[in-house]
C-alpha cells in the first residue's frame, strides 16, 4: 500500500482512538496513539487474514495477539477499519453490554479477538502456544504479538523468551512498543530495562530495531523480520515510538497513558488529525 | 456393605494411563509438563507421542498461557504439575487466558492435599478446589480412585471448555470398576441408606467407606455419594438423598473454607436446610508426615467421619 494511504488510515485511527476514550472519559490514548502506525501497517499491508469469516482457530491465517491489552482503542479501530465489524460499533467502547470491553475479551465474541488480555505479561506465552499449534497443523502462517515496554517488567515475559529460543519457535514475531513511559512516569525512573537489545540477544532471539512512526522503516524491518522466520530463532522487534504520537500536547509525557481528553482537548487534538476515510 | 477392593494404586497413575490412552485415540491431545513428568506419570504419553509432548521447564505461568494459545487451531492441551503449582501459583494466568477466554485447557493437578505427605505445607495445597470453583466457565473434578481418575481423564478430552482435574500421590484401594460409566456432573451413589448422607470426594470416599462399616455395625444406615464433580454440582443427587436422610456429612481433603462442603451447604441452604457436619481441614496449613498420620492429625480420617455422622444424626433429633 502507498505510504500516503497508510498515513491517511493511521490519522483516521487516531481520531477514532481520541473520540472513543473521550466519549466515556476513560481508556488509554497514549500508547494507542503510539502504536497506530504499526497496527495500521500490520493490518492493511502485512497480515494475512479473512475479516469476513473470523474463526477462533484462525487456520491458514496469520494471527495477532495484543499482550498490552490496555491499548485496546487502537486495536478496535484497526479491526473495525479492516472489516471485522461495523465502525459504528466503536461508539459502544467501554459502555455497558458492549463487545468492546475496556480490555480485549473473547466472551462477547468480538470478531478479531482470540484471547483476553489486560493483566500484563501473558501474551508472549499465548503467542508461543499458537505458533506451536501452527507447526503441529503444518500451517506456515505466522504469529505476531505486541507488548508494552513496561510489560517487560513482568517475569513471565522472560520465561516465555527463554522457552521460545530453546525450542526454536521461529514462526513468531514479537514487537515491543518502546516508548519509555509507563503509568507512574518514565520507565527509567520506575524500573529501568537496561540494555534491552542485549537482553533479548542473550536469551537467543533475533533482534531488530525499528522506527514505529516511519512507514518506509516499518515496511523494511517487517519484511526483514518475516524473511528471518523459519530459521530456528524467534524474532523480536524493538519499536521506538512516542506515547501520544500525533497530538502535540499528548507527546513528551506519560500523563496520557490512561486518561481521556476533555471537550476542549479533544477539539484541539482532532484539529491536528485529518479525517481521511470518515469518522464513525 | 459389599464393596470389593480391586487393587491398590495411586490416582496419579490413573491419570497417566488415561493420558496414554488419549495419546492413542485422540490426535488433538497434547501434553505439557513443568519438570514433573515422572511424578505426574506422563512418561507413557511422552514415549509414544514425543512430538505432542512439551517440556516447559519450571515455568508454570508460561505453561498455562502456552496451553491457552495452543487451543487456537484445535489442540486439546493437558497441563501437568502439582496441584499447588497448577492453581495458586498461576491463578491469574488461568483466570484471564483460560477461564475468561474460555479455552479448552485441561489443568491436571497431582499431589493435591495433605496426602502429598513429607514435602510439607509448601506443597500441600488445601485451597485449590475453592479457587477453581470460583472461576466462571471452570469445571472441577476430583475422582475417587485409580480407575475413576483414568475414566475422568479420558472423559474431559471430549468436554469442550476448561477443566481442573485433581488427584493425588498415595496408594489407595481401588473400588470403582474399570468399566464403570463416568459422567461429568453426575454423582455416583456408592451405597444407598436412610439415616444419614455422606457426600465425599477424592481419597475421602474410601475413608467414608471405612467409616460406614463401623456406623452400620451400630445399626446406622448410611447413604454414600461420591461427588466426583464439584462443579457443576449434582444438586439433584444431593436433594434426592437428603430428602430421605434429613442430615448430611461432607468429607474432603481440602479446607472446609471454599470446598465441597461449602458447595453442598449452598444448595441445602437454598432448597432444603438440614443439619450438616463438615469433615475437612479447619483453616490451618499442613506439615510434614506420612499421608495417613496427616489425615489423622488434621481431622480428615475415618474416625472423624464417624464422629461427624453421629453428630449430624444427633442434631437431626
Amino acid at each position: 500500500m502507498e505510504n500516503t494511504k497508510l498515513v491517511g488510515i493511521a490519522s483516521q485511527v487516531r481520531r477514532d482512538i481520541l473520540r472513543m476514550v473521550h466519549a466515556v472519559s476513560s481508556g488509554h490514548p497514549g500508547g494507542s496513539l503510539g502504536c497506530a502506525d504499526f497496527l495500521t501497517f500490520l493490518y492493511f499491508e502485512k497480515l494475512r487474514f479473512d475479516s469476513n469469516n473470523f474463526t477462533m482457530d484462525g487456520k491458514n491465517e496469520d494471527l495477532f495477539f495484543l499482550s498490552n491489552g490496555h491499548i485496546s482503542p487502537v486495536w478496535y479501530s484497526v479491526l473495525a477499519r479492516s472489516g471485522y465489524f461495523q465502525v459504528a460499533e466503536l461508539a459502544t467502547f467501554r459502555k455497558i453490554s458492549s463487545r468492546l470491553q475496556g480490555h480485549p475479551s473473547t466472551d462477547k465474541k468480538l470478531p478479531g479477538i482470540r484471547m483476553a488480555s489486560g493483566s500484563l505479561g501473558q501474551g508472549l506465552s499465548v503467542g508461543i502456544g499458537a505458533a506451536i499449534t501452527k507447526k503441529l497443523n503444518h500451517d506456515n502462517h505466522l504469529v505476531f504479538t505486541l507488548h508494552g515496554d513496561g510489560e517487560l517488567q513482568e517475569g513471565q515475559i522472560w520465561e516465555a523468551a527463554m522457552y521460545a529460543a530453546a525450542n526454536k519457535v521461529d514462526n513468531l514475531i514479537a514487537t515491543i512498543d518502546y516508548n519509555g513511559r509507563q503509568i507512574d512516569g518514565d520507565l527509567d525512573q520506575v524500573l529501568a530495562l537496561g540494555n534491552l537489545s542485549a537482553k533479548w540477544e542473550a536469551f537467543g532471539w533475533e533482534v531488530l530495531e525499528m522506527d514505529g512512526h516511519n512507514f518506509d522503516a516499518i515496511r523494511s524491518v517487517m519484511e526483514n523480520a518475516i524473511s528471518l522466520t523459519g530459521k530456528g530463532k524467534p524474532i523480536v522487534i524493538i519499536m521506538k515510538t512516542e506515547m501520544g504520537q500525533g497530538v502535540d500536547f499528548m507527546m513528551g509525557t506519560h500523563k496520557w497513558h490512561g486518561s481521556a481528553p476533555n471537550d476542549q482537548q479533544l477539539e484541539s487534538a482532532l484539529s491536528q488529525l485529518s479525517e481521511s476515510i470518515g469518522d464513525y | 456393605m459389599e464393596i470389593e477392593i480391586l487393587g491398590n494404586k495411586d490416582t496419579r497413575s490413573g491419570f497417566g494411563e488415561g493420558l496414554a490412552e488419549l495419546g492413542r485415540t485422540n490426535a488433538n491431545v497434547v501434553a505439557l509438563c513443568a519438570d514433573l513428568t515422572g511424578s505426574l506419570k506422563m512418561d507413557a504419553f511422552l514415549k509414544e507421542n514425543p512430538e505432542r509432548f512439551f517440556q516447559i521447564g519450571i515455568a508454570e505461568a508460561n505453561m498455562m498461557c502456552i496451553a491457552a494459545g495452543m487451543t487456537i487451531g484445535g489442540k486439546i492441551p493437558f497441563t501437568g504439575t502439582f496441584a499447588n503449582f497448577s492453581t495458586g501459583r498461576v491463578y491469574d494466568q488461568i483466570r484471564q487466558s483460560i477461564a475468561y477466554s474460555q479455552k479448552n485447557v485441561k489443568i491436571c493437578a497431582s499431589h493435591a492435599g495433605l496426602t502429598l505427605g513429607e514435602d510439607g505445607a509448601t506443597h500441600q495445597t488445601l485451597e485449590d478446589i475453592g479457587m477453581m470453583r470460583m472461576l466462571p466457565n471452570m469445571t472441577v473434578i476430583v475422582p475417587a480412585d485409580f480407575n475413576q481418575t483414568k475414566q475422568a481423564t479420558i472423559a474431559i478430552a471430549d468436554h469442550q471448555g476448561p477443566v481442573y482435574l485433581r488427584f493425588g500421590r498415595p496408594v489407595m484401594p481401588i473400588f470403582i470398576k474399570p468399566d464403570a460409566l463416568f459422567v461429568i456432573g453426575k454423582a455416583d451413589i456408592i451405597k444407598e441408606g436412610h439415616d444419614v448422607t455422606i457426600i465425599a470426594c477424592g481419597h475421602l470416599v474410601w475413608k467414608s467407606i471405612e467409616a460406614i462399616k463401623v456406623l452400620e455395625e451400630r445399626g446406622i444406615s448410611v447413604e454414600l455419594i461420591n461427588m466426583h464433580t464439584i462443579k457443576p454440582l449434582d444438586e439433584a443427587a444431593i436433594l434426592r438423598s437428603v430428602a430421605k436422610t434429613k442430615c448430611v456429612v461432607t468429607a474432603e481433603e481440602h479446607m472446609i473454607n471454599g470446598g465441597l462442603g461449602e458447595a453442598v451447604s449452598q444448595v441445602l441452604a437454598r432448597k432444603m436446610p438440614v443439619p450438616q457436619e463438615f469433615v475437612g481441614v479447619n483453616d490451618t496449613f499442613g506439615e510434614s508426615g506420612t499421608p495417613m498420620e496427616l489425615m489423622t492429625k488434621y481431622g480428615i480420617d475415618t474416625e472423624d467421619i464417624i464422629n461427624a455422622a453421629l453428630k449430624a444424626l444427633a442434631r437431626k433429633g
